[in-house]
Order: C-alpha cells, then sequence, then structure tokens
C-alpha cells in the first residue's frame, strides 16, 4: 500500500508528497535532535537547551552570512549542502514513515536505500574537499573511512533478514512491504530470535555512525579538527547541511524500525476506519523511532567519548561485522534444527 | 530575517591570544552542569565559520595579532565580540611586557569587556547576554 493508495501514482501526487514529507521531515528530524539535546543534557545534570533549539539555530544559520573560501571550488562548495539535503530528503520517499508504506514503494528497495545512504556522506566528503582547508580535508578522509566500515556489517544485517525472509516467501524480500507483511520475530523459532537480536544490536551500533554521532564522529571533531568536513561552512549553506543531518537521522532510524519493527498499532486495539488507523500508526511510529533514537544515539553518546578513527573503522570492518555474520549464521542454524 | 533569531541560538568561538588559561578554564566552567550555558541555547564551535560571538582570551601577542584579525574576518556577520579577562584590556600580569602588542581593542572592534583575572563565570554569562542587548540595539537602529 502507497501514501496515496493507488499503484498508478501521477507525477503531481509524487512532488506533492515529496514537498510534504521533506517538511515533516525537517520538522520531525529538528525535533528529535531538540529531544536528544535535552536528554542528553539532563543525564550530564545539567538543564540543557529548549526542545525548540534546533529550529532557532537553523533559523540562526539562515539569517547569517555565507562565506566561500577564497580557495575553494566555489560552484562544488554551494551545490554539496544541496545534494546532501536532497539525498537525505530522497531517502524518506523510499523507507516507509509514519506507519503505512513509503511515498515511492514499488519504485525502489532495500538495496536502493543502502545506495542512498551512502550519498548524504559523500556530499560532505565532496564539499569538505572543496573547501581546501586541511582541517576539512582530514575531516573528509576520515568520513571516507568511516563510511567504508560501516558499510560491510549494515549490509550484513540487512542482507541476514532479507535472506531469511526470502525462504518464508516467494515475494521479493527486499521490498518494505514483504518485511512488513513477515516481521522477522514471527518467522524463526528462539535460535533465530537470538540471531536476530544480534542482528538488531550491530544495527544500533551502525546507526551512530551512519549519523555521525559520538562515539563516531570523527570526520567532524570540533574538539581536534575544529568541526572537520563543516569547518568552512556558514550561514546558508550550514544550515542546509544541519537540516540533512537530521533528516538522515530521522531516515535511518526509520530504517531500523521498518526492518526490526514493522508492527502497527491500529489492527491490535481494532481500529478500523482509515483516518484515525492513520493517527494512531503514525504517533506508535513516531514512540517508536523515538525509542530506537534513544537508544542508539543518546545513550551512546553520552555514555562513550568519541574514538579514534583506528578504533572506529576496527570496531566496524573487524568486531561489528563479525557479530553480524555471528547472528546470520544463527538465523541459518535456527532453519536446520 | 531579523537579529531577533540570533540572539536565542548563540555560537561561541573562543580564540587565545596568549592568555595564561586561567580565563580559558573558567569559560569551560560556564559549560558545566553548575552553570550550563547551553540552557540558553549557546554553543561553543570549533570553526570561527559557524560563530556569531567571538570569544577573545588574553593580551595580544605578537604573533598572535595577524592571525586574531584573521579569524576575526573569517566570522561571518552579524557578529559580537567578547573580550574577557583583564590583560586583553591593559596588559593585567603581562603589563607592558615585551612581545605584546596591546590591547585586544586596537586590533579588533570589542562589544563587550569583561574585566577579572581571571573571570567568573557568571561574569561571561552576563557578558552574553550584554551581547544581545547589543545586537538588539543594533536591529533597532537598522
Amino acid at each position: 500500500m502507497s501514501w496515496l493508495g493507488n499503484s498508478s501514482l501521477t507525477i503531481a501526487a509524487i512532488i506533492g508528497g515529496s514537498i510534504v514529507l521533506a517538511l515533516l521531515g525537517a520538522f520531525f528530524g529538528l525535533l528529535y535532535r531538540g529531544i536528544d539535546r535535552k536528554l542528553a543534557a539532563h543525564m550530564q545534570g545539567r538543564i540543557g537547551p529548549p526542545i525548540i533549539q534546533p529550529f532557532r539555530d537553523v533559523r540562526k544559520l539562515l539569517a547569517k552570512e555565507s562565506i566561500i573560501p577564497d580557495g575553494g571550488v566555489s560552484w562544488l562548495f554551494q551545490a554539496c549542502p544541496f545534494i546532501g539535503l536532497v539525498a537525505s530528503i530522497l531517502l524518506l520517499t523510499y523507507i516507509p514513515v509514519f506507519g503505512p508504506g513509503a511515498l515511492l514503494e514499488g519504485y525502489g528497495d532495500l538495496i536502493l536505500i543502502l545506495y542512498l545512504l551512502i550519498i548524504p556522506s559523500l556530499a560532505l566528503v565532496v564539499g569538505g574537499f572543496a573547501s581546501s582547508s586541511p582541517f576539512a580535508t582530514v575531516g573528509a578522509q576520515r568520513e571516507m573511512v568511516i563510511m567504508m566500515s560501516y558499510e560491510f556489517p549494515l549490509v550484513v544485517a540487512i542482507i541476514a533478514i532479507a535472506w531469511r525472509i526470502s525462504h518464508v516467501t516467494d515475494i521479493n524480500p527486499f521490498i518494505f512491504s514483504t518485511v512488513a507483511q513477515y516481521p522477522i520475530w514471527n518467522q524463526v523459532g528462539p535460535v533465530g530470535v537470538a540471531g536476530s537480536l544480534i542482528l538488531l544490536f550491530t544495527l544500533l551500533v551502525v546507526t551512530p555512525g551512519e549519523v555521525a554521532k559520538v562515539p563516531f564522529d570523527i570526520a567532524e571533531a570540533e574538539t581536534e579538527i575544529a568541526g572537520g568536513l563543516l569547518v568552512e561552512y556558514s550561514g546558508r549553506n550550514l544550515a542546509l547541511f544541519y537540516l540533512a543531518d537530521t533528516i538522515k537521522a530521522f531516515a535511518m532510524v526509520s530504517l531500523v524500525v521498518a526492518l526490526f519493527f514493522p508492527y502497527n498499532l491500529s489492527p491490535v486495539i481494532g481500529i478500523g476506519a482509515a483516518a484515525p488507523a492513520f493517527v494512531v500508526d503514525a504517533l506508535f511510529f513516531l514512540l517508536k523511532v523515538f525509542l530506537v533514537m534513544f537508544i542508539s544515539v543518546t545513550l551512546i553518546r553520552t555514555a562513550m567519548a568519541r574514538f579514534k578513527i583506528s578504533q572506529a573503522s576496527y570496531i566496524y570492518i573487524m568486531a561489528m561485522t563479525l557479530i553480524g555474520l555471528v547472528g546470520l549464521i544463527l538465523l541459518h542454524v535456527d532453519m536446520i534444527v | 530575517m531579523s537579529l531577533n533569531a540570533i540572539k536565542r541560538a548563540l555560537w561561541i568561538y573562543h580564540i587565545n591570544t596568549g592568555s595564561c588559561n586561567g580565563c580559558d578554564i573558567e569559560i569551560l566552567a560556564a559549560l558545566t552542569p553548575r552553570y550550563d550555558l547551553e540552557r540558553f541555547g549557546m554553543m561553543l564551535v570549533g570553526s570561527p565559520r559557524h560563530a556569531d560571538v567571538l570569544l577573545v582570551t588574553g593580551p595580544v601577542a605578537r604573533q598572535m595579532a595577524p592571525r586574531l584579525k584573521r579569524v576575526y574576518e573569517q566570522t561571518p556577520d552579524p557578529k559580537v565580540v567578547l573580550q574577557v579577562g583583564s590583560c586583553g584590556m591593559e596588559g593585567g600580569v603581562f603589563y607592558e611586557s615585551y612581545n605584546l602588542v596591546g590591547p585586544v581593542d586596537q586590533h579588533i572592534p570589542v562589544d563587550v569587556y569583561v574585566p577579572g583575572c581571571p573571570p567568573r563565570p557568571e561574569a561571561i554569562i552576563e557578558a552574553v547576554a550584554k551581547a544581545w542587548v547589543k545586537l538588539e540595539k543594533a536591529e533597532q537602529v537598522a
């Protein structure tokens, strides 16, 4: 089922739906960022900024002067924030958000998501190199290393789930509606549940790397390399990257929710009518996103200090990949016994 | 868009122009749970490009003078300059030292002065609040 209820989407519906999704994504992305900052402050014994602070930050950045460095590649430097933002919004159109299926359901699957997830990071890298600052160059190189590192465990987790679901049904297991129709927890026995939990853990550790949060924010480390990739960005360009970052965080957490918790509340409490069911499911979805974001972003970033780039890379390539493969093996063992 | 948006989300860049580290520690103290600068939406940032407030500590050492000017120019408009500590005004404990090139305001325009050696975190927070007022006045004139 798609957002608009029919399979033949017109161009106008896609454009309109994308705009609505972009606005909703920006709103909830910034809202969750505010909640994250508030909770992190409380956990450190501080009062913290008001929850609407990220909105104020973006408004302020839009009012500021946008400086383009003299030595930089001007057009690339200015294009990258837009590319990052558009790619982040594009993610939202393929990932099912707010309960029902994705806007472009059927036009792209999990494999496409894997590629789309790279583009915002890639925009950051290119923007960093284009700004000609040595700090940004170091940041861009670190971002590339971490990008290549978390890709492997991320793919292992997604492929493992799709592979297990492909043994239950003949429908393409990489489509979100299939994942939602056959939730992984309902298809497996006790061993498989253990394997799925391990895969969930892998994905929860990949998330802070994907959205560049402590302990994996080595590319933007303020205390070491002065903001890293973003060091030369100011004003509107920085605001666009800020927005892209919050939207990507929202999309990434939505992806975890769509893969592991594709349950809806409305069938359980027995609401049949379309409109109230949508509201209930949307609220339930926001709750699920909050829980996943709290565990994988807020809790981890408050509890831990920043890794070195070699440590972060090792954790992803060796430790998390192995842990993910153990989860995959457990899923396989579950089918044999 | 009005300056109203800026005064509730001030991002601060801290530049040390030869300070003894005393003021710098007091600035960090303002971020701790006891004073919690972040509850006013203020944040320490790592790059002058992101900053609204330039927080200068220390007397200006000869080597730092051109760097100070450059960092001031790198900060996007509109911006406020805070000068923290006595030594940036008249030398303080470094008074008449051979390697100093005068107070901060001979090199860049300073908006708010915070005397003290070092000033208390309350004084620094009050100075940022005064910077808000300054931005408001600039808005009324404009």
